[in-house]
């Protein structure tokens, strides 16, 4: 266990550095740089502005100087804004953490319960109907799911209150954004589970006179769980990302609303900071679930 | 030995005593026409029959055809273009702004009045007086394409890479896996928007001019990306099917009559594996459908006037209120495509997946 | 009268596919006495495994009885509620299972395993079931016992868990316990140990046994009385000693020539030949008649019916009619 937990710490140490270099190559490859492209002021000036970002010294060296301050928890400063990223990402990522953590627990505890039922009525009408309603919810963009949703409960039906900063009403925004990844929670959990039903220990469990409930949620279950862990890191990842979308349609003040504004803005500084920020998010989210992974199947912890 | 007589079936004795003929031994032949041997049936054809019984997978297969033959033909006679302004009597159309489905503007109606014959605007006209439905289908062929392309690029990479380490192993192996598994924990879509925003900048000048900027550079920058992210998903696959499928005695026994590694790889390693290739290729075409609409979304997507199914659905999201069709025909073709991909890989995957088989 | 313990009565089982039904248990009968050994052999297919789960009431879908009785005590399980059902496994009739590999929870302690059981049939509390579970390991010769409550399957070898597994079949004083090849999955060696350990467990704690498996060698010595299955009929049934040596049924004879023996001296083994019927599409007559060396024409159009061999011996094959009828018309022609 200890083996594989430092094995994986340092593919994931790895993968920030890979993420954080290709970040920043791939951006200083972009021709031009920031202070050429508007109109170019005094040629002493630039000079000035260029020292003062050391953008007159090597690629590699600015890399160096630019982990350093990543070291130090300074991002940069915004080109649009001028404000400083780190303190843009601590305050916008509050609102994107609430967001992102309340659709995650729904979506776990949907997902569960819903792929649970499937898999007992397999083949008969709420199996069917489940799987219908997570074929067709993975088959819609996420964006078009959220401005219909938008559209027709919180405009036209007025069922829910828009998302203002005066009212912030979760609803809408956690119900789209959970959409997906709850259905693919749930389909992973309707195969493992039918998986596990047909295993020897369940007809064991059945024959030593377990109750059927007792057979599902003590014997079942958890043995159905551990091939989902392994989709929680992803799926915090899409949820993430999907939060872009998300918080961009309902106009929620988050990291997602940020970087969007930012790739339209070709805000450099802040793309490069938020990529970053949020693949070591991602990356921590994953190396946990993994973890978590080998804690809860004792079969593996020894291989 | 004694054997009680009076235990023997009545009708039995009877019907022994009355037909002898019945315990004459009996020929090959009538044993063999008693025996109804089960039907014999070949792996590909049996996954046909299962996969001809699922309702859903035949649906979206017809589904599937009947879009892919209407935004083939269609185009060919359609009257209106998707990057042109409607004209009237070969002037351009000012008023034919933003009309709902099966209407007409007013230049046209009074071209009407006049005994002209005008095709009708099936899905109304964008904010450009551009007909929406050709937009739409062109849009949909844009998508189509994007996934179809896509996968091929992930198929290929993914393929090639995959058999390669999956078949010579060992340290060869270890290092091309080591490279997939670092790939792999790159959070894609990041990586993706990071890479389409520096492609598409890049690219931007590189391509003026020549026949690739016609597709435009965001177009290019995601098979880009998708050629240098995706395949690794697709590599991993392919090599866990080698790996299991190489251990098979028949494989053994083919390199014990001599055959060169090519010819056990095409013969015996990859025909096997083509089943979970397959489905695998028919659930990748949707993701790469939905990373371009996310693209799209973000404004990353395939550049103006073309359009893609996800771009058209972004520019509706402002006029959502007063013209909703505008927003409703991309979206429903697009859930239509990407469900019928996944219905239908779902289909081949419980047909063919020989782990689901029982 | 003395009624038996358990009385299978027409059993009838069969499963719903795509392709039709399987139908794998056709109409079996046979009763099993208090403390008794009961062997049923034949190959994969014949039925024996589902008539095992027939009588615990586990089959799985789309598995279902369809006609016939399973008397316990006079009392038919098969009307059981569910609840009553639950009562009725585990605590009067055990089973367990061919591959103790994957017969345990991975996830639970042999420990939690056992208590469960024992907790479920009986109102010890938490302690006192720990201590039922040590006491139970001890009896199926499981060393270190204390250790073992704590350790999860996977660190444990198969003997070790096929033992496991008869002592939480056994934890709760069964009345009859089905063994469904218990010793298939095992080494040879370990093979002799678990079935030693089952003859002495049954001498002491005096339950009957089912006994199902394809191995002729493992139940010969330990069986009152064998029943031999084709196609979800029986047979052939008799005392172990007829069934040796004295088999009426071409089935047996063809299974007896398949096995190796150290009392007579075959040349070689002689195998059956072809495969097992298809049993979505049972052919008229004796299911076997195809692959019999002596098939009559009879034996292709009507089922043979169970002919008293002897007290204790039984068959289904025209082969035994025609000896019969020859004998008397012999007999009158004297």
């Amino acid at each position: 266990m200890l083996k594989y937990t430092i094995k994986r710490v340092l593919l994931a140490i790895v993968t920030v550095f890979i993420i954080s270099a290709v970040t920043f190559f791939a951006m200083n490859a972009i021709p031009g740089g920031p202070f050429s492209k508007e109109k170019a002021p005094d040629p002493a000036v630039q000079a000035a502005l260029e020292a003062r970002f050391n953008l007159d010294k090597p690629v590699g060296q600015q890399y160096l100087i630019y982990l350093k301050n990543l070291a130090h928890g300074d991002f940069g400063i915004s080109l649009k804004t001028g404000r400083d990223i780190s303190q843009i990402i601590r305050e916008k990522f509050s609102v994107s953490a609430k967001l992102g953590g309340m659709a995650a627990a729904c979506a776990i505890v949907l997902g569960l319960v819903l792929g649970s039922t499937a898999a007992l009525c397999r083949n008969r009408w709420p199996d069917r109907l489940i799987i219908f309603l997570t074929t067709l919810f993975v088959s819609v963009p996420s964006f078009i799911l959220a401005t219909i949703l938008l559209l027709v409960f919180a405009l036209q039906l007025k069922w829910v209150g828009v998302f203002s900063t005066e009212n912030p009403n979760y609803v809408l925004p956690v119900i789209s954004l959970m959409l997906y990844p709850m259905s693919y929670i749930t389909r992973l959990t309707k195969s493992s589970m039918l998986d596990v039903l047909g295993q020897d220990y369940i007809r064991t469990a059945r024959a030593k006179g377990v109750r059927e409930g007792f057979v599902i949620f003590k014997h079942a279950l958890r043995n159905a769980l551990i091939p989902v862990v392994t989709y929680v890191g992803p799926m915090i990842a899409g949820i993430l990302t999907g939060s872009m979308v998300i918080e961009t349609v309902f106009t929620i003040g988050g990291l997602g609303t940020e970087f969007v504004r930012s790739i339209n803005n070709q805000d450099y500084p802040m793309i490069m900071a938020t990529t970053i920020f949020l693949a070591v998010l991602m990356v921590i989210a994953t190396l946990i679930s993994d973890l978590v992974y080998k804690l809860i199947d004792p079969k593996i912890t020894f291989d | 030995m004694n054997y009680n007589t009076d235990k023997l079936p009545r009708k039995q004795l009877l019907s022994l005593q009355l037909d002898l003929s019945k315990f004459e031994m009996a020929s090959e032949d009538e044993k063999a026409q008693h025996e109804t041997m089960r039907e014999s049936t070949t792996f590909f054809r049996d996954g046909m029959r299962k996969l001809r019984k699922n309702p859903l997978a035949m649906m979206s297969l017809i589904v599937l055809f009947c879009l892919v033959l209407t935004i083939v033909v269609v185009p060919m006679f359609y009257p209106y273009s998707y990057e042109q302004m409607i004209t009237v009597n070969g002037k351009r159309d000012k008023t034919a702004k933003n009309l709902a489905p099966m209407t007409y503007s007013k230049n046209e109606m009074k071209a009407i009045e006049e005994g002209q014959k005008i095709f009708p605007h099936l899905f109304g006209t964008d904010e450009l007086c551009r007909d929406y439905f050709i937009r739409v289908l062109y849009g949909a062929r844009v998508s189509l394409a994007v996934g179809l392309f896509a996968s091929l690029i992930v198929l290929v990479i993914g393929l090639l890479y995959g058999s390669i380490s999956g078949y010579f192993g060992g340290k060869v192996d270890m290092v091309m896996m080591r490279i997939v598994d670092i790939i792999y924990s790159l959070p894609d879509t990041l990586m993706v928007v990071l890479l389409s925003v520096v492609l598409n900048q890049i690219l931007g000048s590189a391509l003026q001019g020549t026949i690739l900027a016609r597709v435009g550079n965001n177009m290019i920058s995601l098979f880009i990306v998708f050629g240098v992210l995706y395949w690794v998903g697709m590599a991993r696959l392919v090599r866990g099917q080698i790996l299991s499928i190489k251990t098979n005695e028949y494989v053994l026994a083919a390199r014990a009559l001599g055959a060169k590694s090519g010819r056990i790889i095409r013969r015996h390693i990859l025909p096997n594996c083509m089943s979970v290739i397959f489905i695998s290729v028919a659930l990748q075409i949707p993701s790469a459908i939905f990373t371009e609409s996310f693209l799209s979304f973000i404004g990353l997507g395939v550049q103006a006037p073309m359009p893609s199914l996800g771009s058209l659905a972004n520019a509706a999201r402002g006029g959502m209120q007063s013209y909703p069709y505008k927003m409703v025909f991309p979206a429903i073709i697009i859930c239509l495509i990407v469900l019928s991909f996944n219905l239908l890989g779902d289909g081949l995957r419980d047909a063919f997946d020989p782990k689901l088989r029982r | 009268m003395n009624e038996p313990l358990l009385q299978v009565k027409n059993l009838c089982t069969s499963f719903k596919v795509d392709s039709g039904e399987v139908r794998a248990v056709n109409g079996i009968s046979f009763n099993l006495d208090k403390g008794r050994v009961l062997g049923i052999v034949g190959e994969s297919g014949s039925g024996k495994s589902v008539t095992a789960y027939s009588i615990m009431r586990i089959l799985v879908e789309p598995g279902r009885i369809t006609g016939g009785q399973i008397l316990f005590n006079g009392e038919d399980i098969v009307q059981y509620s569910k609840k009553q059902m639950r009562e009725f496994r585990g605590k009067r009739v055990s089973i367990i299972f061919q591959d103790p590999m994957t017969s345990l929870n991975p996830v639970y302690t042999i420990g939690n395993q056992l208590r469960e059981a024992i907790m479920l049939h009986t109102d010890r509390n938490r302690a006192q079931a720990d201590e039922r579970a040590l006491e139970m390991l001890k009896l199926v010769g499981v060393n270190s016992p204390e250790q073992r409550l704590k350790q999860y399957p996977f660190e444990l070898s198969g003997g070790m868990r096929q033992r496991i597994m008869i002592a939480m079949a056994l934890c709760c004083e069964p009345d009859i316990l089905i063994a469904d090849e218990p010793t298939t999955a095992l080494d040879v060696t370990i093979q002799a140990q678990i079935l030693e350990l089952m003859q002495e467990l049954q001498k002491k704690l005096g339950m009957a046994i089912i006994m199902i498996t394809h191995d002729l060698g493992v139940i010969a010595d330990m069986c009152d009385e064998i029943i031999v299955m084709y196609a979800g009929r029986i047979c052939e049934r008799g005392t172990a000693d007829e069934i040796f040596y004295n088999p009426r049924h071409e089935y047996t004879k063809g299974l007896l020539r398949s096995i190796p023996r150290l009392d007579t001296n075959h040349a070689r083994l002689i195998p059956i030949s072809g495969s097992p019927v298809d049993l979505t599409n049972m052919p008229k007559g004796c299911a076997f008649a195809s692959r019999c060396d002596n098939c009559m024409k009879i034996c292709l159009s009507e089922l043979p019916e169970e002919l008293d061999i002897n007290d204790c011996h039984k068959a289904s094959c025209w082969m035994n009619v025609k000896q019969v009828y020859e004998e008397a018309k012999g007999g009158i022609a004297k």
